[in-house]
Parts: C-alpha cells; sequence; structure tokens
C-alpha cells in the first residue's frame, strides 16, 4: 500500500523523529513498500481467532503494594545531558 | 600447555579445577587474542581491568574453596545488557555515553556463579537486523572466510554478530545474545557456533535494552552443545523484578546430555522447503535427519501451515512493541541530547539523529501500526495470527517431540550486501522467527559447510521449557556432524 508524504510526515510527528524533507520521499516509499509485504496477513480469516497478548503461560504475579526501592536520585540523574538542584533540565516550556 | 584460548568452557573448569590454569592466565590469554584480532570489531568495549580484577577475584574464591559453577570463565557480553559502571550502548548513537547505575539480572547471575566480563559486543542498532551491519559503531566482520573470494568480508549474522564472531574467533569461549527473532541462533549458524534461544520467561529480562518486549529472550552463545548447556545454567532463574520471568527450578542442563534419543520422534515441517533455498541447506537438513534416525530416533513429517505469514506478523508486533520501547529515547533522561528551539523540537532533532536509518524506520512502521484507524487492521490482526501460529505448534507437538529445520536461509553473506531492500533482509529470519511468536526455545547447532565453505545450522525447536530435550537432541546432532574436525583454513 502507497503512503503518501503528508502521512509520513504526520507519523514522524506521532514518533517525534524529525525527517528532512528530502527525505520524506524515501521513507514513503520504504515503509509502503513493508506494508505492501505485510498485507498478505489479510488473506487469512481470523475472524474467531483471539488474540495473543503474550506468550506467558502463568498469570500475572500479585505483590506486596510496598516500596523495595528508591531513594537514589543521583544514581537517576546520573546519565542525564543536564541536570540542576537535583531535577533534569529540559528546554523551556512555558514562555 | 595449549592455548587457552583453544578451551572449551567445560574443559577450562576442569583445569582450573585442578588448579593446572588461573582465572587470570585464561583472562589474560583472552584479553591478547581481542587486542589482536581488533579488524574483525566484534567488541564495542573491551573491559580488560574489570576483567582482570574479576579472574583475580574468582581465583581467590576458588582457593577458599568457594568456587561457582562458571569459577573463572571469561565471557562477552552482547551490549544490549545493562552492565554497571561499563558503557552500554545497543550498539546506538543515541545512548552516547550511559553508563547504568544497575547491573542486568543475567549478567549479574553470570557473575554470581563466578564468571569474568571481557567485555561489550557489537550488535545491529537496538538488536534490529540479520547483519550487525546498522551498528553505529561499524559492521562486525566474520572471521570465516570464502574459500573462492577470501578477501571478501562477511557479516556474522545479527543482531547478537558480535557475540557470535567473538566466540567463533576463539576471543571468548562463550557470549550471551540476546534473541528477538533470530537474533542468537542465526548468527551460531553464520558463525560456526551453537546459540540457543530459552523459553520465553525462561531468563529475566530485566536490565537488558527493550526492544520488542513480547519476543526478546536473552541467551547463550558457546562453541559447543555442553558450553551452551552450561551456560543457560547459570543464566536462567526466576527474577522478581520482570513479570514475565517464569518462576521454576532450572534443571542441570549439562544432565541431559545423555546422548540417547531413541524412541524420540523428530518432527520435519514440510512449510519450512522454501522455493529458491540453496540445495545444500535442504541436503544439510535430510542429512541432520539421517543422524537423528540412525541414533535411534524416528522423524515425522508435521505441517505448521501459518509459516510464511509468522514473518509479516512478526513485522507489526515487534515494531509496534518497539516504537513504544523506545519512545524513552527523549534527549532528557540519558544519551544524546541535540538541542533545538522548544522541547518537542529538542526530542524531534534527538530522536533523527539519534537513531539510525534502520531503527527509524521500525519505529515509523510500529507508530503506523498502532495509529488511530491502522490498530484493528494491523496490530490486533498480527496478534489473532501469532494465535494461530502457536497452535500450529501446539498441534505439531502432540505428533513429535522436538522440530528439525534448517537455521537459516542461506550462509553468510558480503558486508553491504542485501542492505537496499529491507524486506530481503528480514528473511534471513524465516526459519527463527517462528519460536520467537511462539514463545518456544530453539537452538542452532553448526552441523556442515556450504559450497564456499561457510558454517551452516540445523535448528531444534522444542516444547515450552523443555530446553533439556532440545540440548540433548542437539548434542547428538554436534556429535554426528564432527563439525569442530572440519573447521580450520578458512577460520581463525
Amino acid at each position: 500500500m502507497a503512503l503518501d508524504t503528508a502521512t509520513v510526515r504526520r507519523i514522524a510527528r506521532l514518533a517525534r523523529i524529525r525527517i528532512d524533507d528530502d527525505q520524506l520521499e524515501p521513507m514513503a516509499a520504504e515503509l509502503g513498500q513493508i506494508l505492501a509485504w505485510v498485507e498478505q496477513l489479510q488473506e487469512v480469516d481470523t475472524a474467531d481467532v483471539p488474540p495473543m497478548t503474550g506468550v506467558a503461560v502463568q498469570k500475572l504475579r500479585r505483590r506486596a503494594d510496598a516500596i523495595t526501592d528508591g531513594n537514589a536520585p543521583d544514581k537517576v540523574l546520573a546519565n542525564a545531558p543536564e541536570t540542576a538542584g537535583g531535577f533534569y533540565v529540559v528546554p523551556k516550556v512555558v514562555e | 600447555m595449549t592455548d587457552p584460548t583453544r578451551l572449551t568452557i567445560a574443559e577450562a573448569l576442569a583445569l582450573l579445577d585442578r588448579r593446572e590454569l588461573s582465572a587470570v592466565e585464561l583472562a589474560e590469554a583472552h584479553l591478547r587474542a581481542m587486542a589482536g584480532a581488533r579488524a574483525l570489531n566484534a567488541y564495542i568495549t573491551e573491559t580488560p581491568d574489570r576483567a582482570l580484577a574479576m579472574a583475580r577475584a574468582s581465583d581467590a574464591r576458588r582457593a577458599r574453596g568457594e568456587a561457582g559453577p562458571l569459577e573463572g570463565i571469561p565471557l562477552a557480553i552482547k551490549d544490549m545488557f545493562c552492565t554497571e559502571g561499563v558503557l552500554s550502548t545497543a550498539a546506538s548513537h543515541i545512548l552516547d555515553g550511559f553508563v547504568p547505575t544497575y547491573e542486568s539480572t543475567v549478567t549479574a547471575n553470570l557473575w554470581r556463579d563466578g564468571a569474568v566480563m571481557l567485555g561489550k559486543t557489537n550488535l545491529d542498532e537496538f538488536a534490529m537486523g540479520s547483519s550487525t551491519v546498522t551498528s553505529y559503531y561499524r559492521p562486525t566482520v566474520n572471521p570465516w572466510r570464502r574459500r573462492d573470494d577470501p578477501d571478501a568480508e562477511l557479516v556474522p549474522g545479527g543482531s547478537s554478530g558480535g557475540s557470535a564472531a567473538a566466540v567463533a574467533a576463539h576471543l571468548a569461549p562463550g557470549a550471551t545474545g540476546t534473541d528477538t527473532g533470530g537474533s542468537i541462533r542465526q548468527p551460531a549458524s553464520f558463525c560456526g557456533i551453537v546459540g540457543l534461544k530459552p523459553t520465553y520467561g525462561r531468563c529475566s529480562r530485566w536490565g537488558i535494552i527493550a526492544f520488542a518486549s513480547s519476543l526478546d529472550q536473552a541467551g547463550p552463545f558457546a562453541r559447543t552443545v555442553r558450553d551452551t548447556a552450561l551456560l543457560l545454567g547459570s543464566m536462567a532463574g526466576f527474577d522478581p523484578k520482570d513479570s514475565t520471568c517464569v518462576d521454576m527450578a532450572v534443571p542441570d542442563f549439562a544432565a541431559a546430555l545423555t546422548g540417547d534419543v531413541r524412541g524420540l520422534r523428530v518432527g520435519i515441517p514440510r512449510e519450512y522447503r522454501l522455493e529458491g533455498m540453496p540445495e545444500e541447506i535442504g541436503r544439510l537438513w535430510a542429512q541432520g535427519a539421517d543422524w537423528l534416525r540412525a541414533a535411534g530416533a524416528e522423524t515425522v513429517d508435521i505441517s505448521l501451515p501459518h509459516t510464511k505469514y509468522a514473518l509479516p506478523t512478526y513485522y507489526v508486533v515487534a515494531p509496534a512493541e518497539a516504537s513504544s520501547n523506545l519512545a524513552r529515547y527523549d534527549g532528557v533522561r540519558y544519551g544524546l541530547r541535540v538541542p533545538g528551539h522548544n522541547l518537542a523540537e529538542m526530542y524531534e532533532n534527538t530522536r533523527g539523529d539519534g537513531f539510525g536509518a534502520e531503527v527509524r524506520r521500525r519505529i515509523m512502521i510500529g507508530t503506523y501500526v498502532l495509529s488511530a484507524g491502522y490498530y484493528d487492521a494491523y496490530y490486533l490482526k498480527a496478534q489473532k495470527m501469532r494465535t494461530l501460529i502457536k497452535r500450529d505448534f501446539d498441534a505439531a507437538f502432540e505428533a513429535c517431540d522436538v522440530v528439525l529445520t534448517p537455521t537459516a536461509p542461506s550462509g553468510a553473506f558480503r558486508i553491504g550486501e542485501k542492505t537496499n531492500d529491507p524486506v530481503t533482509m528480514y528473511l534471513n529470519d524465516v526459519f527463527t522467527v517462528t519460536t520467537n511468536l511462539a514463545g518456544l526455545p530453539g537452538i542452532s547447532v553448526p552441523a556442515g559447510l556450504d559450497a564456499a565453505g561457510l558454517p551452516l545450522g540445523l535448528q531444534l525447536i522444542g516444547r515450552p521449557f523443555d530446553e533439556e530435550t532440545l540440548l540433548r537432541v542437539a548434542g547428538v546432532v554436534e556429535e554426528a556432524a564432527g563439525f569442530k574436525d572440519m573447521k580450520s583454513y578458512n577460520c581463525c
């Protein structure tokens, strides 16, 4: 199935990935090719088939709602590109 | 004394136990080999200081009579595992400078059992690929060469190509990998070694950089089936920090290698006979069935009718999960930040520069199939296909105990080949991806050489949590193939 460049631009925006204008066409072609290949799944009738959401056979375990970790702000911030006073720093959001 | 890098893990353990070899000597021999083989680019980060410190500590533990099951064994770690205090990259620019403050459960289990870290190995960026060519840190080179073209550099397979190349080139006796669609088994086949993807839930995923959470599973590489069993025994085990990790006892996997497959039913799936597959792969597959029959097993024809839909199903499920998992790389908490005029632009610039082409492509596909209006047509459809693929195996395992297939549809190809068309590259995983979708264990055993003298593997697929049968049958294939006697000329 063909994708237009407006759709690619919209998806890139949703994915928060900058794509230069001259890359929109090639990206549309590549994604279109992959989606066309995936299209063959529509041959199979799955009307009465339940979706498989995970392979684990067991039920999810329950645990006590208790704090078992934390209080390590230095470790949490250790890899941040920019920090100040125990916080992450981001570009100004509100003018 | 023999070169310590030629030893298997089992042999090294015996020598260490008899004090004929020390962990320090073993680590030093491998560090020297690594320094001499940097042209392969198997490692992103070598950790010689840590290796020697761990080896000294290991020798001290052994001297005190506190030796663990892998005491003193040096290992290579795929750079998909977070290692405390050591750069962990997923071979991506976006994780520039990321030094975890915690250790993955699987690597912690290995260190608990006495293993020694040699370094972090190369991979396709975020484990997305079958060639180790998409690494930000340049491709890894397969130590094997074609007989007819010995100058051509070949891929080691992927995504765990650095780990596979390191083990094949004797730069480590064993290594860890991760396998989301074939990323342990296909490089094992391309490099002529053993690689095992355990049942989903057998090994903890905690601390492994997430790609597709319902498919990812850690597993071992080694040069023998026995070594693979030894490594799996240490890597596996319950971990409360991974809600999908199964709480069951870890068997003594090496004890399963009895060599006895009499009466075992080996399924041969007719749908794995692909058009255009090299004849030698079909021949090797038939040969594998002959070996098992000669050892007293019975082969049965089985059908896995939805096989042809496994790859397209995977290329919906895996990108969808990846687009969600990789949302965390935002230039705020770790790794690369590329400035922008506002927050949204900073995110977009960081992710646009930080992710390579294949990762961007998969995030885009994943975002598209999960977006409003398309979810049912793609993602829900793929989840339903997964049910059908799982049912195929459930039915097959009524008639057989283990499934035998080729591991990959070809031997190693040239670096740069198959890169212009993503779908052609995806076809590498045609035989391996089904087990990830169904959550089953699979192992690749080196079984022969193709016409160019490159290794080819056979794959065995087992019932959930029946890695023991897998290893037992793999041991018989290994013995019959006599692969270790075959190598030499082309490799290392």
